[in-house]
């Protein structure tokens, strides 16, 4: 009978009270592990340290308005860009690709974001070295779709399968159109899995999609810094009958042009830093005027997690250590409490042969079976939270939760729950050490 | 195992300050194998010399010699793991552990000396008419039964002396036979050195030597050496 058995019968034994102190660790420990888990899935959610491109160009306003809506699909679109404006992107002969995409619709089943695009999207990489792989066929003719891993698995969907989407994500304004899945991609990781892909031609020409022709006009002199009162009548009439004149996108992602295998002084391939040196001058360029702004996602949500993200889950970790050493100072109490009414029982295990040490490594042993018991039920309470939560958490927020996600921190509970057990067994173990055998074999 | 106790002196500090000598015990011998009846007033020191000769306590002065050991000289650890291996002890209250069941009561003795033998244990339990009680708590048995697993456990270890502190004092009079003959059989089979206290005149009568402990304790001595200090 080994000495954790024998602390195991005592645990038994005052079973109420031992499963009370059990359960006030398992509940610390169980906020702790939800919320790293949580956090883990945020901040791999938010934290691709590449991007496919060099940069977001979208309205003027909130950098991260334009990541969120653009990158991640979890924040509508404000403010769109002018069609014609990415068409002048398009144009620029420092810009090696320039992929339009088109936000505010959303799936009827599932809710899932619509992004109208072109067929550039799927042949760029998504993130550094990282292509889309696709199982089907590419984006050809009208009303095809291509839907994202998670798309595909939580809607039950397959090649060939249709569905009609939502304006504005509006439950009762359906569009009419009829769309067809022609392609599935594979899982990237990325807010891609959980996004319906549509020819942004589609997009731009279903009902309620196109602005008002002179509000688009309005906008477009906005964009090149002109008045009505510089044109012409006729002028004015041409700009109108532009088919392209009241279409807007959200966003454009651009790669600049980067020199095949450039290399300088000292023969350091230097095509990516020139490439940045470009994004950095268009950025800086954009910023002074009035049309639109540019970002690079990563340095935008690295912000955020750093500085906003990182300090609430630092606060969390505090409170929660707290609740977990409070519930680490009932299992000393009620342990403490237990050493009056266990002086005999100490006495005859010393009477029996026991030694001083021997006694106090079964006090020991019970605080860490209750530190470690309760620790190791409020890790699976904790991921139980997860699971239970993924659900209503994916549907609020618009992320991907993934309900079987684990964190290597958690690890550090282990150690952490052994390391309290100690300490809140240390003193009642010391009691036990102690005891006067034969007085308290007398009483 | 022989027994031999030396100018064993063993007192107390009462919370006057005064001491409280219990033990003035110039010389005692049992033989190997012998059986002895020790009778005794209450409040005379019988638990007292069994604390010593166990070590339990550590007498103020003197020798406790069990088979050519000196079990005064040894470090408490030691003193530890020489009760847990050579020395067995059935306490007037029994003492199981209301937590273990009756066969994990005799495997806890013998998990303190790093011997646990579950087929033993379950041989023992046997061998005291409790085979099919082995599963049970000790709230769960009667009374004859729970001082009858505190036999088993005493021996449990193979114990050269068995030290029993009136294991008949709290068993009715059915049972109290069947207990000291357990006892007594046990020892004689495994030439088993016991020192069995009792208050019980009948109980003493059984055996063959009996000792009253105020023949050859003296704590009076002291009290008189204190005073004339």
């Amino acid at each position: 009978m080994n000495l954790f058995t024998i602390a195991w019968k005592s645990v038994k034994q005052r079973a109420l009270a031992s499963s009370l102190t059990a359960l006030s660790v398992a509940l610390g420990v169980m906020l702790m592990s939800s919320v790293l888990v949580l956090h883990g899935i945020i901040k791999r959610t938010f934290s691709q340290d590449t991007f496919g491109y060099d940069l977001i160009v979208g309205p003027k306003g909130s950098d991260l308005q334009l990541v969120l809506s653009s990158v991640y699909r979890i924040q509508p679109p404000i403010e769109n860009l002018h069609y014609k404006y990415y068409l002048q992107l398009k144009a620029n002969k420092k810009i090696e690709v320039a992929v339009p995409i088109a936000l505010g619709d959303n799936s009827q089943k599932g809710n899932f974001p619509i992004v109208g695009t072109t067929g550039d999207y799927f042949t760029n990489d998504y993130a550094y070295g990282k292509s889309f792989l696709i199982r089907g066929e590419a984006l050809k003719k009208p009303l095809d779709t291509i839907i994202g891993s998670a798309v595909a698995r939580k809607n039950g969907w397959d090649i060939g399968s249709q569905f009609q989407i939502t304006h504005g994500g509006q439950e009762e304004d359906v569009h009419d159109e009829k769309f067809t899945v022609v392609g599935i991609l594979k899982k990237t990781g990325t807010p891609n899995d959980k996004t319906i892909f549509i020819l942004l031609q589609d997009l731009l020409e279903m009902e309620g999609h196109e602005q008002p022709v002179e509000e688009g006009l309005d906008k477009w002199l906005k964009v090149i810094g002109k008045s009505k009162d510089d044109f012409t009548a006729e002028e004015l009439n041409a700009f109108r009958h532009d088919p392209d004149i009241a279409k807007e996108v959200t966003s454009v992602f651009v790669k600049f042009k980067r020199r095949i295998r450039s290399a300088d002084a000292s023969g350091v391939d230097n095509s990516q830093a020139q490439a940045s040196q470009l994004a950095f001058q268009f950025q800086q360029k954009l910023k002074e005027g009035h049309v639109a702004n540019a970002v690079n996602p990563v340095i935008v949500m690295d912000r955020l997690l750093k500085n906003i993200v990182g300090n609430i889950q630092l606060v969390l970790m505090i409170l929660i250590s707290l609740i977990i050493v409070v519930a680490g100072l009932s299992i000393f109490v009620s342990i403490y409490n237990s050493m009056t009414d266990r002086r005999k029982e100490i006495a005859i295990m010393r009477a029996l042969g026991a030694r001083r040490t021997t006694v106090f490594s079964i006090i020991l042993s019970e605080s860490i079976l209750l530190c470690v018991g309760g620790g190791f039920a409020g890790f699976l309470l904790g991921h139980l939270v997860v699971l239970v939560a993924s659900p209503f958490v994916e549907s609020a927020s618009g992320l991907l939760i993934d309900p079987f996600a684990f964190e290597m921190e958690e690890l550090y509970l282990i150690p952490a729950m052994v390391l309290l057990a100690s300490l809140v067994g240390f003193i009642p173990g010391l009691t036990a050490y102690r005891t006067d055998v034969a007085k308290a074999l007398g009483d | 195992m022989s027994l031999e106790l030396k100018q064993v002196q063993k007192s107390y500090r009462e919370p006057s300050g005064g001491l409280l000598h219990v033990l003035n015990v110039e010389e005692f011998r049992l033989q190997q194998g012998e059986q002895i009846a020790l009778v005794g007033s209450s409040g005379g020191g019988k638990t007292t010399l069994l604390n010593v000769i166990s070590g339990i306590s550590n007498p103020d002065c003197g020798k406790v010699i069990i088979g050519g050991n000196d079990v005064t000289a040894m470090q408490e650890a030691a003193r530890d793991r020489f009760r847990a291996e050579r020395i067995g002890f059935v306490f007037q209250t029994f003492n199981l552990l209301p937590a273990f069941s009756a066969l994990e009561n005799v495997l806890l003795g013998m998990s303190f000396s790093g011997k646990a033998n579950k087929a033993r244990a379950s041989e023992l339990l046997g061998r005291v008419g409790l085979k099919t009680r082995m599963s049970h708590r000790p709230p769960q048995l009667s009374v004859g039964e729970q001082q009858r697993v505190a036999v088993a456990r005493a021996l449990a270890n193979s114990p050269s002396l068995l030290l029993a502190d009136e294991p008949t004092a709290s068993v009715d009079l059915a049972n109290q036979e069947t207990v000291l003959k357990l006892i007594r059989d046990a020892c004689s089979e495994n030439n088993v050195s016991l020192l069995l206290v009792t208050h019980s005149s009948e109980v003493a009568s059984l055996f063959g030597r009996v000792e009253k402990l105020s023949d050859f304790n003296k704590p009076e001595l002291l009290d008189r050496k204190g005073d004339s200090a």
